[in-house]
């Protein structure tokens, strides 16, 4: 076991590195400069002297090899570097959004999986029934809903019409702030989880061990704990790493909507101005997240079914 | 109807009664919304020359001078009075001996001479550089080849005496954001930038990373009685779908507008009622690049105005939230020329213009254009069949916001759409139009023309602001007669409050920024706000 993980954790480095030379390249070729964006908005007037003093500061316009060079350095030594923006170490400006995005995604997961699995398990045993056609519409509607729009409709009843919740912002933190940027997140993942795990219970309702199991006298209760549980939560475990591994990268709009102050804001605003080293950084922590959520998800898989350590 | 407009605008046209200030009320908290981005970038505004941490400076600091948007001029905001030299070219400044920064400090000169110096500090590469460079000694201090600016002398305490390189008024430079006055005593200048130090008046008390500012009242503030509110909350709303909401749910207290919703806003009786408006000092309009051929010839540029129906556009795609330029000066400066029409539609002349340039059979050229929906795209394409009818094929060359600044300011396009500040000083604004200034500063259409030259170099030497007004307004006539743009609208921005909500006013240098000091809130607003 100790070997299998030692592995997959090896793994994960070449893909760091290749996202982050693939990060390097796309922004070195996109048009834009954090300089010369400070004046896109057209609020004041170009400043030739200021942009030259900046781009000598933040070393814009040492030949692109140097600059690749002094990125993978900082990099191999844990150094995000400076953000040209604030100034401001990028992993402290990460830092200082990192809870916010991972509250964010895991109150989003808690939802997905509290109504997700029990209710694709439900459909599954009981396919054609009402629950089961009203789960899957729900699934199918809420696979197809845009996030945005999704997020305004729940502002719009339970903030504006209900007033039950706040429609917006971070507050003191408090659990009211995180309920609707948390389920209209947690929607997509829902329907998801719904749709494997439904499928995945039918699947193993299928097979031959469960008729065995029935003919051997199992009550229905015993089968669907010892047989169809175990068997289909290999798919749902799946279904739940890629899911959470991807829910702080999906998050960028609904934090945007919700003015949640988590990472996601922080690269649409780093990207909009071209604060590169802010970009690299976050789009290194998310990538980072996903591998590490998906090796663990490797991990559980090798504790539930042995056969995957070997293979 | 454009003489209507004007004196509508100057007035502050959309001053609802709300905003009026009476009976003044101590206490409570306003909810201010900070709408252009999801974070701040930093709390040392003297670094930063976003629009975004102008809230912060409003709050916390105070610079020299500040804008006065009744009167649409800057005035003293530091010092008490101030004498001017014969040349005008020498200031002899008497600072407040009652203002005092929020660690106790009280207001010197050296705070000035401090916060000048390290805003020219090359090594900083601060934005505010540009406006300090008139002071006399700064370039030379920027250069590294003096360790003082020369230009600056403290005569006491009090009293402070700043140089300047040309009779220019010094306010429009020294109200700036990024001109804001720093204690002087703080060792660690890293703290500027999280936990600020200002003479404002409000005292910083939390910052919460993409999510808000929160500051609270100052007991020593300087003007006495003020500030009328315990606390102010400034929160990130970039989202203008979920400002909207907020507004409406009442958890915040002002919210600038696009143009569908006030459009949406005019249309509903609890909210028509409370619109701020006001002509801000921005001009859209399309540059055309004279290196482009067909553009050389002024009647070409002068075609493509006539051969455009603006009114329409104006009203279909922005709604109403603009007014039709007449020239590159907007509406609300003291050099606009109220009697000069804007170009008026009329296609067949358009055609006569083009045929007598050579160009009857039309030409081609492409629009560098963002996606922003009141100066980008949307407008390229609503002018495309305009321009067809007299012959011209536009093509829109979208680009990313972010890359529209250097593509202008390389001299990469044929021709550009954008909104540029065209204010409040329009010395400064003409000057983009000056031969002697770069492409790459703001000169963008690479505009030179003798006469125009002439009138500016008048002007800029001229110390009588009616004369110098006067100058200027001959200046952008001239400009409007050679087209070097398609003059499109000046933006109006709409600030939509909650009516128990006082004190607002028409800022037209951008009406987000409010005087917070002068806001006040009345028993009708919610408990939690009370």
């Amino acid at each position: 076991m100790l070997r299998f993980t030692l592995r997959r954790i090896w793994q994960i480095i070449p893909t760091l590195i290749v996202v982050a030379l693939l990060i390097f390249v796309i922004f070195s070729v996109v048009p834009g400069s954090f300089a010369a964006s400070l004046f896109s908005d057209g609020r004041r007037a170009a400043d030739p002297q200021m942009i030259a003093r900046l781009n000598e500061e933040f070393g814009l316009n040492k030949p692109l090899m140097e600059r690749f060079i002094t990125y993978i350095t900082d990099l191999a030594q844990f150094d995000l570097g400076t953000s040209f923006r604030t100034r401001q170490p990028v992993i402290e400006l990460i830092a200082d959004r990192m809870w916010a995005s991972l509250q964010l995604a895991i109150a989003a997961m808690v939802f997905a999986l509290a109504l997700g699995v029990p209710l694709g398990f439900l459909a599954a045993l009981r396919p054609g029934s009402v629950l089961d056609t009203v789960t899957m519409i729900g699934a199918v509607s809420g696979l197809s809903m845009p996030q945005f729009w999704l997020g305004l409709l729940l502002m719009y009843l339970f903030a504006l019409q209900l007033n039950w919740l706040p429609s917006f912002g971070y507050g003191d933190g408090s659990f009211r702030n995180l309920v609707l940027p948390a389920v209209t997140l947690g929607v997509t993942p829902l329907a998801l989880l719904a749709r494997t795990t439904r499928a995945g219970v039918l699947d193993v309702l299928s097979a031959d061990f469960i008729r065995t199991a029935h003919s051997k006298g199992m009550s229905e209760a015993k089968v669907v704990r010892w047989h169809v549980a175990r068997n289909a939560l290999v798919l749902i475990v799946t279904t739940v790493g890629l899911q959470f591994g991807s829910l702080i990268g999906q998050a960028v709009v609904i934090e945007k909507l919700f003015a949640w102050p988590g990472i996601g804001s922080l690269l649409v605003d780093s990207v909009a101005i071209r604060d590169i080293p802010v970009v690299q950084g976050t789009i290194l922590v998310i990538v980072l997240w996903f591998l590490l959520i998906n090796t663990a998800v490797d991990l559980i898989y090798a504790a539930i079914d042995p056969r995957i350590k070997q293979e | 109807m454009l003489k209507k407009l004007t004196l509508a605008a100057v007035l502050g046209l959309g001053v609802a009664t709300g905003a009026i200030a009476a009976n003044e009320r101590q206490g409570g908290t306003l909810v201010f919304t900070a709408p252009y981005g999801s974070s701040f970038a930093t709390l040392d505004v003297q670094s930063s020359p976003n629009t975004q941490e102008e809230f912060i400076t409003q709050a916390i600091h105070r610079a020299l001078y500040s804008w006065d948007s009744s009167n649409n001029k800057p005035v003293l905001e530091l010092a008490t009075s101030a004498d001017v030299s014969d040349d005008g070219r020498v200031y002899t400044y008497h600072l407040r001996e009652t203002a005092v920064f929020h660690n106790d400090k009280p207001l010197t000169a050296d705070d000035i001479i401090y916060s000048y110096k390290r805003i020219a500090d090359a090594k900083n590469a601060f934005p505010g550089a540009s406006f300090i460079a008139n002071i006399k000694g700064a370039d030379e201090f920027t250069a590294g080849k003096a360790d003082e600016i020369s230009g600056l002398r403290k005569v006491d305490d009090h009293t402070l005496e700043i140089t300047f390189n040309s009779p220019i008024n010094p306010g429009f430079a020294l109200m700036q954001n990024t001109t804001a006055i720093y204690p002087s005593n703080i060792e660690d200048e890293a703290s500027f930038a999280k936990t600020p130090v200002g003479l404002g008046a409000f005292v910083f008390k939390e910052h919460v990373p993409g999510s808000q500012v929160v500051v609270e009242k100052f007991d020593k503030y300087y003007e006495e009685g003020k500030p009328y509110l315990d606390r102010i909350n400034i929160v990130l709303m970039a989202e203008d779908a979920a400002r909207d909401v907020a507004f409406r749910n009442k958890e915040i207290d002002v919210s600038i507008l696009g143009p569908t919703q006030y459009q949406a806003y005019q249309g509903e009786e609890a909210l028509k009622d409370n619109l701020l408006e006001v002509a801000e000092v921005f001009t859209r309009n399309i540059g055309f690049n004279p290196k482009f051929e067909p553009f050389k010839d002024k009647r070409v540029r002068q075609a493509i105005n006539h051969a455009i129906n603006t009114p329409l556009i104006i009203e279909r795609l922005v709604k109403n939230k603009a007014y039709p330029a007449s020239g590159w000066l907007p509406l609300s400066s003291p050099a606009f020329d109220k009697d000069k029409a804007p170009y008026d539609y009329n296609p067949e002349k358009a055609k006569e213009l083009l045929a007598e340039a050579g160009y009857e059979d039309g030409f081609e050229f492409e629009v560098t254009a963002s996606p922003n929906e009141s100066w980008g795209v949307p407008i390229v394409e609503a002018i495309l069949p305009m321009l067809q009818k007299v012959g011209i094929t536009v093509r829109p060359k979208p680009v990313e916001s972010a890359a529209l600044g250097d593509a202008v300011t390389s001299n990469n396009f044929q021709a550009f759409i954008w909104s540029n500040l065209s204010g409040p000083d329009p010395l400064n604004a003409m000057r983009c139009f000056y031969s002697q200034t770069a492409q790459s500063a703001c000169n963008y259409t690479s505009f030179a023309n003798v006469e125009f030259d002439k009138l500016y170099e008048q002007a800029q030497e001229e110390r009588d602001t009616a004369k110098q007004n006067e100058l200027l307004r001959q200046a952008n006539n001239l400009v409007q007669d050679e087209a070097p743009v398609w003059f499109f609208n000046y933006n109006k921005a709409v600030m939509a409050y909650q009516p128990w909500v006082h004190g607002l006013v028409p800022n037209a240098t951008e009406l987000a920024i409010q005087p917070y000091d002068e806001i006040w809130i009345d028993e009708t607003a919610p408990a939690s706000r009370q």
